[in-house]
């Protein structure tokens, strides 16, 4: 009675239907609009202390070690694409959110939503694959579910896998701790994955080879951690490229960020592809690749630590931490004057015209 | 990247633009009419470079930003039928209908694919016998030669279920109509150099005469814009209206003559909608007769179309280059990328999304 | 209007209809129409909007231009 009324109240959908009758591709993206949809609708109903932070992963306090647990889905088209196959994925993008939190990943479960009709020698594949990845990153797999959807109902296959890490010893990572003075360190090329992905993808097709640069981060980040004490942030900035992981710093620490395009590195074929399909790298999805933010002090000796590691020998930084427009992500161009790096909006149509 | 980076060299910036802060002795106000350059100027930050007596406006060479309301209405009811596979370059799918787009269309349900090239439109024709495959054809003179090919090739193979949704739009009248507002403030152009590429700049000749005005065809990099910005100015500071080529490596006084044929063979020029703008007579491109059985505005009967456009959006003063869109009292508020009320806010290469994404907008500019 | 990038061709095949070649920008190929430039060869620069190139890249224009930054600075300090 009373108490049927007093839920009723809170229930109103909080995203206006005259603003989205549906969910859009664009919510999933990764930008403006998953924003949206992440503090509207979930963030607002499950608040909570460690799901405000919206970091990677949630660390629960107390204990020594603390874990941290964190989880993804991987829905790629296509399964197969060049230098991976969303197994190999599914597990390094768990192993890298862990990884994100300051956390050595130690297990990791994994749920199968296969469509009816997926051959089995695909799906063989993809375990050799899973298997092969967590091997690399050191997880052990401990469980798991598998369901199976009729034909048409999902894509070849979809994989969440979700898993717990040991945060460790002095790490104090958390996208609030971004501070003036802080480089932002890159260990490689941007914007691979994406450009990978979409050479495959029906309509946009290039004939030399890029392929995704996948890979598990654990490794690097132990390095990077042990080398330096003030490692305020790491982040991996996936979908929405890393213009959307450096606005989400921004806006979670209230600091500026200043970004140099000179500084960028871009491989010359993903800057072809950029050019041709009039994309902005730094809106293009990337894995394996990691942001490190550094207290100016230590970022000369993380900055070697990690070019010492294979999957960081390319290490760069690419901007610093500012007080300035809070909040606000800006980059420096080579031509000299500064403009604003947005958040993604919708999703990164290829600009023709 | 060969004839690209060597554009983008910013000691070189550095020295065109100290060039033309030494040549500007008066006010000017010059217009660049192509997208593809407010982007450049924009995203560079070209204007803060120059000196300050120096306005720059932009002006209506966004061709996803000015087709009309309707055909994009059109567009939308020929892409929801079920026996349709719509075919587009990307950029035409956010940008708003009266009640929808394109991509709304995409999550609804409807077969709505990006292509790259209108060959790939005709391919997925031939690929789909069984459905009715219509691309999209919007642009400028630039892309027109491209649009033509695909008919023309699809008449030729006997691909019968390829049509094609036409709104091209020209250049030069829309620079006249611009020319002869009586609100008109733009004493000089930058020329859009991939039209120009295509069309030659013969017919820029009486324009210059009849009205005064210097007209200069630029390219796209920055130091091209900046260069197309200098001899505009020394013309202007000289006296002189020509008209002079400043993206020469590419653009030859009379253009493309196999692409132009190509232009005369399918298309005829008729009177074409500037959305927000209004009606300018021979603006456009429609099919001819001979390829009515590819013509999708014939083919297909989507009903009556009735219009409805935001109250709220000035496009229109927008593309004049009457107002920029940082005066728009919506540009933040009411009409962001995710919620345009016009197409400049959503075409990347629209002055309103420009100046969105890359801080024109008062308190996001961090200078 | 409309992006178009320059590229290198690598191959041109006239034996089909429409001409086509492979295009390499920045050593990423496509395949682009050569249909309306008749007499480009293997080696030369285009520039190519989607799909279709729309004309060569003259070397000597583009070095021209780049030489005028330098002339443009002589000329105004005199």
């Amino acid at each position: 009675m009373n108490q049927i009324a007093d839920l009723s109240a809170g229930l109103a959908c909080p995203i206006p239907l005259s603003e989205y009758k549906n969910v859009l591709l664009a919510h999933g993206g990764g930008g403006k609009l998953t924003q949206t949809l992440i503090q509207k609708m979930f963030a607002s109903r499950f608040d909570n202390q460690m799901l405000d932070i919206l970091h990677d992963g949630a660390v629960f306090p107390g204990g020594s070690p603390r874990y941290a647990f964190s989880t993804d889905s991987y829905v790629i088209k296509p399964i197969f694409f060049p230098g991976g196959d969303i197994g190999e994925l599914a597990v390094n993008g768990t192993v890298n959110d862990l990884a994100m939190c300051g956390a050595k990943p130690l297990y990791l479960s994994s749920a199968f939503i296969i469509e009816e009709g997926l051959p089995m020698d695909d799906l063989w594949k993809i375990v050799l694959s899973m298997k092969a990845a967590a091997d690399r990153s050191g997880v052990s797999l401990v469980t798991g579910d598998t369901k199976v959807v009729d034909r048409g109902k999902g894509d070849g296959i979809f994989i969440n896998t979700s898993g717990i890490g040991a945060v460790l010893p002095h790490a104090e990572i958390d996208p609030r701790n971004a501070r003036r003075g802080d480089r932002i360190i890159v260990n490689g090329p941007i914007a691979v994955h994406g450009i990978a992905i979409m050479s495959v993808r029906e309509g946009l097709e290039f004939d030399t080879e890029i392929r995704s640069d996948t890979a598990p981060l654990n490794g690097l980040v132990e390095r990077i951690l042990k080398a330096g004490k003030d490692v305020h942030v790491l982040r991996d900035p996936t979908r929405g490229g890393v213009a959307s992981a450096v606005n989400e710093i921004a806006q979670s620490s209230g600091k500026g960020i200043l970004l140099d395009e000179e500084a960028l590195p871009i491989g010359e074929q993903v800057r072809g592809a950029c050019e041709i399909l009039g994309f902005d790298p730094l809106y293009v999805a990337n894995e394996g690749k990691l942001l490190a933010f550094v207290a100016a002090g230590s970022a000369g000796r993380v900055l070697q630590e990690m070019r010492s590691h294979p999957l960081g020998k390319e290490s760069v930084i690419i901007g610093e931490v500012v007080d300035d427009h809070p909040g606000i992500a800006v980059m420096k161009s080579r031509v000299g004057g500064t403009r604003v790096v947005d958040m993604l909006s919708g999703e990164q149509l290829p600009r023709i015209c | 990247m060969k004839y690209i980076d060597e554009y983008r060299d910013g000691d070189a910036a550095g020295k065109s633009a100290e060039m033309i802060r030494r040549i500007t002795t008066r006010e000017w106000t010059l217009m660049e009419i192509c997208g593809g350059q407010t982007h450049t100027i924009v995203k560079y930050g070209i204007e803060s470079l120059l000196p300050p007596g120096l306005t720059l406006v932009h002006g209506p060479g966004c061709p996803v930003c000015v087709t009309p309301l309707e055909i994009i209405d059109r567009a939308i009811a020929i892409a929801t039928r079920t026996d349709v596979i719509f075919t587009s370059f990307g950029d035409m799918l956010r940008v708003p209908g009266s009640s929808k787009d394109l991509l709304t269309v995409k999550a609804e349900g409807g077969k709505v694919r990006i292509v790259y090239s209108p060959l790939d439109a005709v391919r997925i024709a031939r690929e789909n016998p069984d459905m009715k495959v219509v691309f999209f054809g919007v642009g400028f003179e630039t892309t027109a030669p491209a649009n033509a090919m695909s008919v023309f090739q699809a008449k030729k193979q006997g691909i019968k279920n390829f049509s094609l949704l036409c709104s091209h739009v020209l250049v030069p009248p829309a620079i006249e109509a611009l020319l002869s507002s009586p609100a008109n403030r733009v004493q000089g152009f930058l020329a859009a150099g991939h039209v120009c590429t295509v069309m030659g700049y013969e017919e820029y000749f009486p324009i210059a005469e009849r009205y005064h005005v210097p007209l200069v065809v630029t390219g796209f990099e920055p130091l091209d814009v900046l260069q197309g910005i200098y001899m505009t100015v020394r013309q202007l500071e000289e006296g002189r209206c020509q008209v002079e080529n400043q993206y020469s490596r590419s653009v030859r006084r009379e253009g493309n003559r196999p692409a132009q044929d190509l232009l005369k063979q399918v298309f005829r020029v008729s009177d074409r909608t500037w959305r927000g703008i209004g009606e300018i007579p021979n603006s456009g491109y429609a099919l001819r007769e001979e390829y009515a059985d590819h013509d999708a505005e014939k083919i297909f009967d989507v009903g009556e179309i009735r219009t409805r456009e935001s109250p709220l959006c000035i496009a229109g003063t927008i593309l004049q280059g009457l107002k920029k869109p940082n005066e728009c009292t919506a540009f933040g508020r009411e009409c962001t990328p995710e919620h345009p009320l016009g197409a400049p806010m959503v075409s990347s290469e629209g002055a309103c999304a420009a100046y969105y994404h890359f801080g024109g907008y008062t308190g996001r500019t961090p200078s | 209007m409309c992006l178009a990038i320059p590229g290198k061709v690598l191959t041109i095949d006239r034996t089909v209809s429409p001409v086509m070649g492979n295009v390499s920008f920045g050593g990423v190929q496509k395949s682009v129409c050569l249909e309306w430039l008749p007499d480009v060869r293997v080696g030369e620069y285009v520039i190519v909007h989607v799909g279709f190139a729309l004309s060569t890249v003259d070397e000597k224009d583009a070095l021209e231009t780049l030489k005028m930054f330098k002339e443009m600075e002589e000329q105004e300090g005199e």
